[in-house]
């Protein structure tokens, strides 16, 4: 079928890809930089067509509970916020996990910590990755580079959530969300109709009753759950991992990054060959499960590693992790919402590894 | 089982006027002896089994002693975050409009955690039912003051009385909610006699058919009793009920819908 | 004239000796039990059955559901 090529900014990319994914139900907050998500549902009126229901919450807390909601009911719903509205959502992500509910969050991320700044940044990695929320759960967490990404990865967010019962949370900045970009949209697909046999949809005399909880006072039973996540956890690592490489092949130093810092740091691998230096970038699309088996692999053939993120340097204990002492591995990275840039990047690749 | 009867002759099932109803689960309740929680419950199933709702029913539990109501009644059930029911009801009532929705909460759920969710579900006119349980204090957490907590009353961070000059006057979320355009129908009962009993089911029902009129949020609240919270027996919690909550949060209809 | 006779069953065990059935008796029917469950608990008993009118108050009133409720015209 033939997709439908736009030019659109990446917020309104992922509000016209929920559509036309069939998302149930979209609950959000207002709240810079991806308001834009909202009004554009909002403006759409999806409700008269697909029938998607599009719902401004009192906050980003009410908002986040209303797609706990629904995900119980096996629908697909999702929210969007931005740092300091996805860590009011914290509570309801771990609950949302503990009860292994389907659910896609979108993080435009912008400079922190507090009310911070309205301006690009990299620095909500460890809240994504690490917890955010209380507890042992994971988000599979997916970093796209582009508008069309912005769009491509709304559906496979829903695959991935239903597949293992959990939520999904894309991580993009600010950038990302406020650039406008050629993007082939998919055709519309209808909502779903099948129903979950896990969701609650009233009980039928054939079935007990099914009760979405993440509540268990029985520290037995409540040990044999959280092997059960982190059963779930190591599958999700063993099978999807993504990430893309550009020039690694006779690379002698790599680059990771993801999103923004991956665009910028693109320009930094031509820059740095033109001056005789052989750079690689090592893009992970999902950060998590992260690349660690490839960076690990490549640290075997490789001087050093730099990641390149827009933040105090978070990304950079997971590849050192990876790494494991082999080589040496830095971190580079503009803070504020300053956005980094290649020369940027290839100065400071030459400074600590070059030494020039 | 274990009973003890009256005269055995009339024990045959034609004669049969009073049991407890198959929509209640056989799990012994967790609840303290005499708790309004038991009785509020076996109405509310009472009213599932009579309006044949069993099957459209999705309740959301609160977070307190109730937590786990989920275990008592025989329907599909939510747990959700502590005071974050109404939000939870929001969606699955906008995205399964056919099935009856209701929340059931405490007054730290609704009153103080949740004030924002239950006061936008009710502002919005979310076609769902809020049950809301006042007793007056925390009682699962160990009888801690609460947003309903009357001035003078005694609790373990209120041990020598609500003093309202540094801890607030109680709230009447009830009638802050009648006052919005979105709430349809707005009630305060009690379930300690019969009498009340008959009453509150009688407006449980009326909620379970303005909700399919899709009409907007109704509001019933039981005011109901915390005997160990209060440090009092079960008759005594009720005395003390009629003789200090009533007058406070005096029970009738606080909004009815106009004919 | 018919009178009206009423029965009660107690499920002693699940009887947390609240006491507000008996509260609620119209004709003194109930009383609570000298010996103890179980749980401990003093249990609700029709202490004098040919009291009872079959109203179900005690029944509707008991947080555990534990009364069942039978009546007749004699």
């Amino acid at each position: 079928m033939e997709k439908e090529l736009r030019l659109m900014k990446g917020n309104e990319a992922v509000a016209e890809a929920a559509i036309r994914a069939g998302v149930d139900g979209y609950f959000g907050y207002p709240i810079t930089p991806q308001t834009e998500i909202i009004e554009y549902l909002m403006e759409a009126n999806p409700a008269e067509t697909t029938g998607m229901v599009v719902l401004q919450a009192e906050s980003e807390v009410a908002a986040i509970n209303m797609v706990y909601g629904g995900a119980a009911c096996g629908k697909k719903v999702m929210t969007s916020s931005s740092s300091p509205g996805i860590s009011l959502k914290q509570e309801g992500i771990s609950y949302i996990a503990g009860a292994e509910l389907p659910c896609l969050i979108v993080n435009v991320v912008r400079g922190g910590p507090g009310l911070g700044t309205i301006q690009p940044a990299q620095s909500d990695y460890f809240q994504s990755t690490k917890g955010g929320g209380h507890g042992d759960y994971h988000l599979i967490v997916l970093a796209p580079a582009s508008v069309q990404e912005m769009a491509d990865f709304v559906g496979l967010s829903f695959e991935l959530a239903f597949k293992y019962r959990n939520p999904v949370l894309m991580l993009s900045d600010g950038a990302i969300g406020q650039m406008m970009e050629k993007v082939y949209l998919s055709p519309f697909k209808e909502r779903s109709k099948t129903v979950p046999e896990w969701a609650t949809t009233g009980k039928p005399p054939t079935r007990n009753r099914n009760v979405i909880t993440s509540l268990d006072l029985d520290p037995n039973r409540q040990e044999v759950f959280n092997e059960k996540l982190l059963t779930k956890y190591n599958e999700i690592r063993e099978k999807e991992v993504r990430f893309e490489e550009f020039q690694c092949e006779d690379a002698e130093y790599i680059l990771v990054a993801y999103g923004t810092s991956a665009r910028v740091c693109q320009k930094s691998v031509q820059l740095a060959r033109e001056q005789g230096i052989k750079v690689g970038l090592l893009r992970p699309i999902t950060l998590f499960p992260f690349p660690t088996k490839r960076i690990k692999e490549l640290a075997d053939r490789v001087k050093g590693m730099l990641s390149v993120e827009m933040s105090a340097g978070q990304m950079v204990e997971d590849v050192l992790l990876a790494v494991n002492g082999k080589i040496p591995v830095y971190h580079f990275g503009r803070m504020g919402g300053i956005v980094t840039t290649p020369e940027e990047v290839v100065e400071c690749l030459k400074s600590k590894f070059i030494g020039g | 089982m274990v009973q003890v009867t009256g005269i055995k002759e009339i024990i045959k099932p034609e004669n049969l006027v009073y049991k407890k109803t198959e929509v209640m689960t056989k799990n012994i309740l967790s609840y303290c002896p005499g708790c309004g929680h038991g009785t509020a419950h076996r109405i509310l199933a009472e009213i599932i089994d009579e309006e044949g709702l069993q099957s459209e029913a999705i309740g959301v539990s609160p977070v307190g002693c109730s937590v786990f109501l989920y275990y008592y009644l025989d329907i599909d059930w939510q747990e959700a975050a502590h005071g974050r029911a109404p939000a939870v009801a929001t969606a699955i009532k906008r995205l399964m409009p056919e099935k009856f929705v209701f929340t059931y909460q405490g007054d730290g759920d609704l009153a103080a955690i949740g004030t924002a969710e239950t006061i936008h579900a009710c502002n919005r006119g979310e076609n769902i039912l809020i049950i809301f349980i006042n007793n007056g204090i925390y009682g699962m957490t160990g009888g801690q003051m609460a947003p309903t907590t009357l001035p003078g009353m005694k609790s373990s961070t209120s041990p020598y009385g609500r003093d309202v000059k540094t801890m607030g006057n109680p709230l009447k979320m009830t009638d802050i909610v009648a006052s919005l355009p979105g709430s349809y129908y707005v009630t305060r009962q009690s379930v300690h006699t019969a009498a009340n009993v008959k009453k509150t089911k009688k407006a449980i029902r009326k909620a379970v058919q303005y909700q399919k009129l899709n009409k907007g949020t109704c509001l019933v609240e039981i005011v109901s009793n915390c005997p160990s919270g209060w440090k009092m027996t079960p008759v005594q919690s009720n005395k003390w009920m009629e003789e200090n909550m009533f007058p406070f949060y005096p029970l009738g209809d606080l909004k009815t819908p106009e004919e | 004239m018919a009178k009206i006779r009423g029965s009660i069953v107690v499920n002693v065990e699940r009887c947390k000796g609240c006491e507000v059935c008996m509260v609620s008796c119209p004709t003194g029917t109930i009383a609570m039990a000298k010996e103890v469950n179980g749980k401990g608990y003093n249990y609700a008993f029709p202490a004098n059955p040919e009291l009872c009118i079959g109203c179900a108050n005690c029944a509707m009133v008991c947080p555990d559901g534990v009364i069942t409720v039978y009546k007749t015209k004699i």
